[in-house]
């Protein structure tokens, strides 16, 4: 994590060059699927900043993606707001649902931290449930054409789409790169390490996980407003417990505490449902499977055990 | 029906979701008091349950009765089976750590839950009632079955209650609750108290499951309210105390079962939930649990 110059630099702009040149290489399917997986990999990155660096165990994270997710598609669906609003709002949502979260939240720790944010997100889906009229319910909603436009573009074809995903992609794992190298990351890992060190060294550890919480927040409203805004579906399943367990799934399985494993653990995740939905119907199966052989065979996930074996510097 | 009546509906139903309630949740307090495992999973073992009861009444001829007695010792009997195999395969390998704890036992709650819709599909079936008795009160009358369980899940907390507090393998248990290191210097063979912890709780949610099942169909799905109840009671009344999960159980089904006839399901549940969640936040040895 520390040191290493320029090489992850170099790393992950290479990725997201790519990433790039996937959609000339790519079916028009499996690029949708690939931009899908990006967003996704958005939320997973937002919650390896609050699990995998600072040691935050959420189990509510599908309230920030929903929050995201409604408060760009509410304004889009109630008042016809263009895309780039939109998105902005989704964005603000989830950072002020985390931040709103976190000040209630974070006053517990360990396996309280995981039942209340659990709780928190139950109740915040049983609302958007309570007010179905509006929110559309589990049905939800679609969200309409001309709140998809950005700059002249219509962001429900294909290569719009692609590229808007990646540029929110790129955007978001060059930030995280940049944040977990920069003195506040240290604090956080400060934090997941040996909170009672880090408090007698001088930092406050609410303040210091109410801001991690906070900006994963921001990740996964960013991920949600995307979701609705590119695949132009708003819906109350988005905040289902389910939503809460696939970021943790992607980040275990890519590792957490390494600014690739969000995305490569959404990449691998997504392309094993694919595979087994062809195979069975029984996909939750492999899911649980999965969870189950990662916390007994590679707790660290793909990447972290790469990084202890072979590649050091990795970020 | 007058106001008088109805509250005391409400209150009769109250009762028997406080008695299935307690049962399941004095599972998962037991497995959260001595091992210090959160069991996400529970509330699948309750479904366990539910679903063996209509496997075994399907397949045992004769009179309901029997084969409703018959799946009251199997069905507990197979998910606690079960549970200690997935204690010595999967929870025992992670050295019970509770964090990574949690992420296995959602795991497995995927997979039993995908299970069950594979084997025995998405559809809710009814199991018949052991017997069909009706008490006829003045204003309505009341299924006698119902009245059963609550005697049922009352004498099941009684024997559970003795046999924590009784015999030996219950003061093994609380020693291990209590300093499992000690215990362990002691010569208490803690891998295996903590095998059968978790059996005893899993069949305890089973039984909780087959109890129900004759008021409620089974359903792959059921396993989730009572989870969160489950949580909800065993929170309030403490994390490991047995006499605060059951006035909790109490205090939560009555309430329940009066809200529900006033109310929206959703917005009682939204109500309790966030109520339970500021508990947590506020109060985190529970409403009536001792400062842990």
């Amino acid at each position: 994590m520390t040191g290493g110059g320029v090489k992850p630099w170099a790393l992950h702009l290479a990725l997201i060059a790519v990433l790039l040149t996937a959609q000339f290489w790519l079916s028009p399917y499996h690029a949708t699927n690939l931009a899908r997986i990006m967003v996704l990999a958005v939320f997973a990155m937002g919650y390896n900043l609050a699990f995998g660096y600072t040691g935050l165990l959420s189990l509510g994270h599908a309230l920030l993606l929903a929050a995201g997710m409604y408060a760009a598609g509410l304004p889009a669906q109630l008042w016809g707001w263009g895309a780039g609003p939109a998105f902005i709002a989704g964005v603000a949502g989830g950072g002020l649902m985390a931040a709103a979260l976190g000040l209630l939240a974070l006053r517990t720790a360990g396996v309280s931290f995981m039942i209340v944010t659990l709780m928190f997100a139950q109740a915040g889906y049983l609302t958007l449930l309570y007010f179905a009229p509006v929110t559309g319910g589990d049905d939800g909603f679609a969200v309409a054409a001309a709140s998809r436009r950005l700059l002249g573009f219509d962001l429900s074809t294909d290569t719009p789409r692609f590229l808007a995903a990646l540029l929110i992609f790129a955007a978001g794992l060059l930030i995280s790169l940049a944040l977990i190298r920069s003195p506040f990351g240290r604090t956080m890992v400060a934090m997941r390490e040996n909170e009672e060190r880090s408090r007698m060294l001088g930092y406050n550890p609410f303040t210091v996980k109410l801001a991690a919480l906070t900006i994963s927040g921001l990740y996964s409203g960013a991920a949600g407003a995307a979701y609705a805004l590119l695949f132009g579906y708003v819906g109350a399943s988005f905040a289902t417990i389910q939503y809460s367990i696939l970021p943790m799934l992607y980040v275990l399985l890519g590792g957490a505490g390494t600014t690739l494993g969000p995305f490569l653990g959404a990449l691998v995740m997504f392309t094993l449902i694919e595979v087994a939905t062809g195979l069975t119907s029984a996909y939750l199966f492999f899911v649980g499977a999965a969870l189950v052989a990662l916390v007994l065979f590679a707790p660290k996930g793909i990447l972290g055990t790469i990084r202890e074996r072979w590649v050091r510097w990795l970020p | 029906m007058a106001f008088g009546p109805f509250l005391l509906l409400a209150l009769m139903e109250g009762l028997v979701t406080a008695a299935v309630l307690a049962l399941a949740a004095s599972g998962l307090s037991l497995v959260f008091g001595v091992m210090r495992v959160v069991n996400v999973a529970h509330g699948e073992f309750y479904m366990l349950g539910a679903v063996l009861a209509w496997v075994v009444t399907t397949m045992i001829p004769g009179p309901p009765a029997l084969a409703f007695v018959a799946a009251l010792l199997i069905a507990p009997l197979i998910v606690a089976t079960l549970a200690a195999l997935a204690d010595g395969l999967i929870l025992k390998r992670l050295a019970y750590d509770p964090e990574a704890t949690i992420v296995a036992t959602i795991g497995l709650l995927y997979m039993i839950q995908q299970a069950a819709l594979s084997l025995y599909g998405p559809n809710a079936n009814p199991v018949r009632a052991p017997f069909e008795w009706r008490i006829q009160l003045p204003w309505f009358g009341y299924s006698g079955y119902k009245l059963f369980v609550v005697l049922a899940a009352l004498a099941v907390l009684l024997a559970l209650w003795l046999f924590m507090t009784r015999t030996k393998a219950g003061l093994i248990m609380r020693a291990t609750q209590v300093d499992r290191t000690t215990a362990c210097a002691f010569g208490i063979n803690v891998d295996r108290v903590y095998m059968s912890t978790f059996a005893l709780g899993a069949g305890l949610a089973a039984l909780a499951g087959v109890l129900v099942v004759p008021i409620q169909q089974a359903h792959y799905l059921m396993g989730g309210d009572p989870l969160l109840l489950s949580f909800i009671v065993v929170i309030i009344g403490g994390l490991g105390s047995l006499r605060g999960t059951l006035i909790a159980a109490l205090v939560i089904g009555l309430s329940d079962g009066v809200i529900s006839m006033f109310f929206t399901p959703t917005l009682a549940k939204i109500l309790a939930t966030l109520l339970v969640a500021m508990v947590l936040v506020f109060r985190p040895q529970g409403l009536f649990g001792a400062k842990a």
